[in-house]
């Protein structure tokens, strides 16, 4: 039953979507001020289109290709630990992209540990940098995505389907068949386009693993013509490229992705009475070992080593680490103030449609954003000034379309459950918000605030951009230890920063649950 | 008096007409099939739903538009009638004043309410602690506090056992005698009509009859209302 537009939020709401709306437009005008469309092209910028849409599509399919067994290994199979594992297929998303580096550099980089077995028989050594390199980092985030998306749809299957199956005595391929297979063709393509989007925006992997002229992404691309070259024309052409490729791909691709679920939940296994055959039971215990090995061995790798390098950090790397936390802090209250007004706004109309105005941050990349945005500020202020402020605003609307996801369903429940209540009351504006929707949300808030303040405060993009040489984020100290080759600081610095962004996330998770009713 | 003026009321596909006259004071009983537009009709006068066409008039008064809080009703229903994070104080308060910025005089009211519907001792708990019988009287405690001319039940208590829901049924007689608030509340059994009501309105074939004296109605019922009752 339709409920009558609470007035107030309403505004405060479609205001927040506008602010939202103009920071990215105001970008697009600054971009569009100093572009220069005659130019054209140059070979390295076409070169850069292929490489950043040639790395997502491998991406892509490699990850959804190794997350449709992993998937289905832990859809059937139960075992001591399987909860945890499923729990650690979230960290990725909000393990800071450096920290990932580090450790996937520790397991598969020149002295690694695959390098050192390979050696020890005889085998020649891979190189992480390059093309497979930046796929392989992208997996690594992206296959706990992808098995978490399939074995969601996995779960949708009623368990008395399988007992069905079980009754009818069909062969593990008949099961694929009639069971999976549907599954699989609904969930795969969306799966696929999430993750093909995501990576065509992917900075800090191809500034760490890429680079060069043969692997050099378009956000990549824009970042060094700003940052070598200054040459802010052809950064504000590229950006104009990174929003028409990835704001479109992310358009096109909006009707067929997937809902994230990202809270817990999907630890349940069905009983099943297919695949009990040896070989198969064998065949998922060896793509869990192999996927667990590849998730947490870099994981491992970050503690182990970070241990080692604490003793190596200079004081900068405590100074940078302060920062980061103010960010992260800024960050999280600029989001709730965001996200909460519209999430109150299109919980209250019918159709979803203006969702799509979170998603905004998903298909806008933040170098795309912040060279419109320095480019508008440079002839006011001094840019690098306002390195912090801008970098903790880009970081919150990067956060929105995962905080309106986590926040929008619960608040639809609790308008439905008690809106006529407080209608019936006289409860409008903030009294209702005070009194009802925040107590209600409270576990939402808290994770969307986790979220938030982790991925902010392992960020490294916009602020590498605007980069201040004396106040650094310690995502961007840590980049710049590793660019001085002083690994065991940045190790250390990395251990830091897992810390710190677990923390931020634990904190804000546990005290939105904490005494919060059901 | 609260007068329904030729009233169209649209509900999805849904639609159903009412025209009728109530009195305060009176207790009126809405009876009829499932689907026939019960709760469509007290939501309609609650301002949940709007008219089609049609006025609804309280002491010759329009408030056709009126929003549900500002109507001199207020209205119990089947559940979610409190809110589980708050405490019952909380809860019962809120019908004071829905921004919760409760006085020493409101809190003494509450308590008092409290008291009436023997919960004094519950103040602090929250609705989880409590009983389901428990929770109808927070709800009723809620309903003396804001004494509005109206009162109308959309089956709050048919969760509730039978000898629970007589309770409640004789406690809501009881308050609204003390108040001498008017009464409508739906039902889908006969026995409540004759425990409390003094009017019936039968819905049926969308449409909403005008109230007949219950009496009377339920000794002799139309053909309609017969195949109803069974």
């Amino acid at each position: 039953m339709a409920l009558r537009p609470d007035a107030v939020t309403r505004k405060i709401g479609i205001t927040a979507a506008g602010l939202t709306v103009a920071v990215v437009l105001a970008a697009c005008v600054g971009i569009a001020t100093r572009a220069e469309v005659t130019a054209g092209f140059g070979p390295g910028d076409w070169s850069a289109i292929r490489f950043t849409v040639v790395q997502a599509v491998l991406s892509a399919f490699v990850s959804v290709l190794l997350g449709v067994p992993l998937a289905r290994a832990l859809a059937r199979r139960q075992f001591f630990g399987h909860g945890l594992l499923v729990m650690f297929l979230g960290v990725p998303f909000i393990l800071p992209v450096i920290v990932a580096v580090i450790g996937l550099l520790a397991v598969f980089g020149r002295n690694g540990w695959l390098n050192a077995a390979l050696g020890a028989v005889g085998l020649p050594e891979v190189s992480i940098y390059g093309l497979h390199g930046v796929v392989l980092a992208h997996v690594f985030f992206n296959l706990p995505l992808a098995t978490r998306l399939i074995l969601q749809g996995w779960q949708a299957v009623p368990a008395e389907r399988f007992r069905l199956a079980a009754q009818l005595g069909l062969t593990p391929r008949a099961v694929a068949r009639t069971i999976e297979w549907p599954i699989l063709r609904q969930i795969v393509p969306g799966a696929f386009a999430l993750i093909f989007v995501i990576c065509l925006t992917s900075f800090a992997v191809a500034l760490t693993l890429g680079g060069g002229p043969k692997s050099t992404t378009i956000e990549l691309a824009i970042y060094q013509t700003f940052r070598y070259d200054f040459d802010l024309a052809r950064a504000a052409m590229l950006s104009g490229v990174q929003l028409v490729l990835a704001g479109g791909a992310a358009v096109l691709a909006l009707s067929i992705m997937p809902q994230v679920v990202l809270g817990g939940g999907l630890d349940r296994v069905a009983q099943r009475w297919d695949a009990r055959g040896g070989l198969q039971r064998l065949g998922d215990m060896a793509v869990i070992v192999l996927g667990a090995g590849f998730l947490l061995l870099p994981l491992g790798a970050v503690v182990g080593r970070g241990l080692l390098g604490l003793g190596q950090m200079p004081g900068t790397v405590w100074q940078a680490a302060g920062i980061s936390l103010q960010v992260a802090v800024v960050s999280v209250v600029v989001l709730l103030l965001i996200a909460l007004p519209m999430a109150g706004w299109i919980a209250q109309r019918r159709s979803g449609g203006v969702e799509a105005i979170g998603l905004i941050g998903l298909s806008f990349s933040p170098l795309m954003i912040g060279t419109g945005w320095f480019i508008l500020l440079n002839p006011v202020v001094d840019p690098i000034s306002l390195a912090l402020p801008v970098t903790a605003l880009v970081n919150a609307l990067m956060a929105l379309p995962f905080a309106l996801r986590i926040m929008v369903p619960r608040l639809r429940d609790t308008l439905q459950q008690f809106g006529r209540l407080s209608e019936s009351l006289s409860m409008r504006g903030w009294p209702l918000w005070r009194w009802v929707i925040l107590p209600r949300l409270r576990p939402q808030i808290g994770f969307a605030a986790g979220l938030t303040g982790a991925l902010s405060i392992g960020d490294l993009g916009v602020i590498a951009l605007f980069a201040d040489p004396d106040r650094a984020t310690l995502p961007l100290q840590m980049y710049r230890l590793m660019g001085a080759y002083r690994m065991e600081a940045a190790a250390g610095a990395a251990l830091l920063l897992l810390t710190l962004a677990l923390a931020v996330f634990w904190i804000c998770d546990k005290g939105g649950r904490w005494g919060a009713e059901a | 008096m609260l007068k329904l003026e030729d009233a169209r009321i649209a509900q999805g596909g849904f639609e159903m007409r009412a025209e009728m006259t109530l009195e305060i004071g009176q207790k009126y009983a809405v009876i009829g099939p499932s689907g026939a537009g019960k709760s469509t009709l007290l939501a309609a006068l609650c301002g949940f739903l709007p008219l089609v066409s049609g006025r609804l008039l309280s002491d010759g008064v329009e408030m056709t538009d009126t929003p549900p809080g500002a109507r001199p009703m207020t209205m119990l229903f089947q559940d979610n009638n409190l809110f589980p994070h708050l405490t019952v104080t909380q809860n019962v308060g809120l019908g004071l004043r829905p921004d919760m910025k409760l006085s020493a005089v409101d809190l003494d009211r509450v308590r008092d309410a409290l008291g009436r519907v023997g919960l004094a001792d519950h103040a602090d708990k929250r609705p989880a602690g409590l009983s389901g019988g428990q929770q109808s009287r927070v709800a009723l405690a809620r309903v003396l506090v804001q004494a509005r001319p109206w009162l109308l039940l959309d089956e709050p208590f048919a969760a509730l056992g039978p000898a629970l829901r007589n309770e409640m049924l004789d406690l809501v007689q009881d308050l609204v005698a003390e108040t001498g608030a008017g009464l409508i509340m739906v039902t889908h059994a006969p026995e409540d009509v004759r425990r409390i009501a003094d009017q019936v309105i039968f819905v049926g074939k969308g449409r909403a009859e005008a109230p007949q004296p219950a009496a009377a109605l339920m000794d002799n019922p139309p053909p309609e209302l017969r195949a109803y009752l069974g």
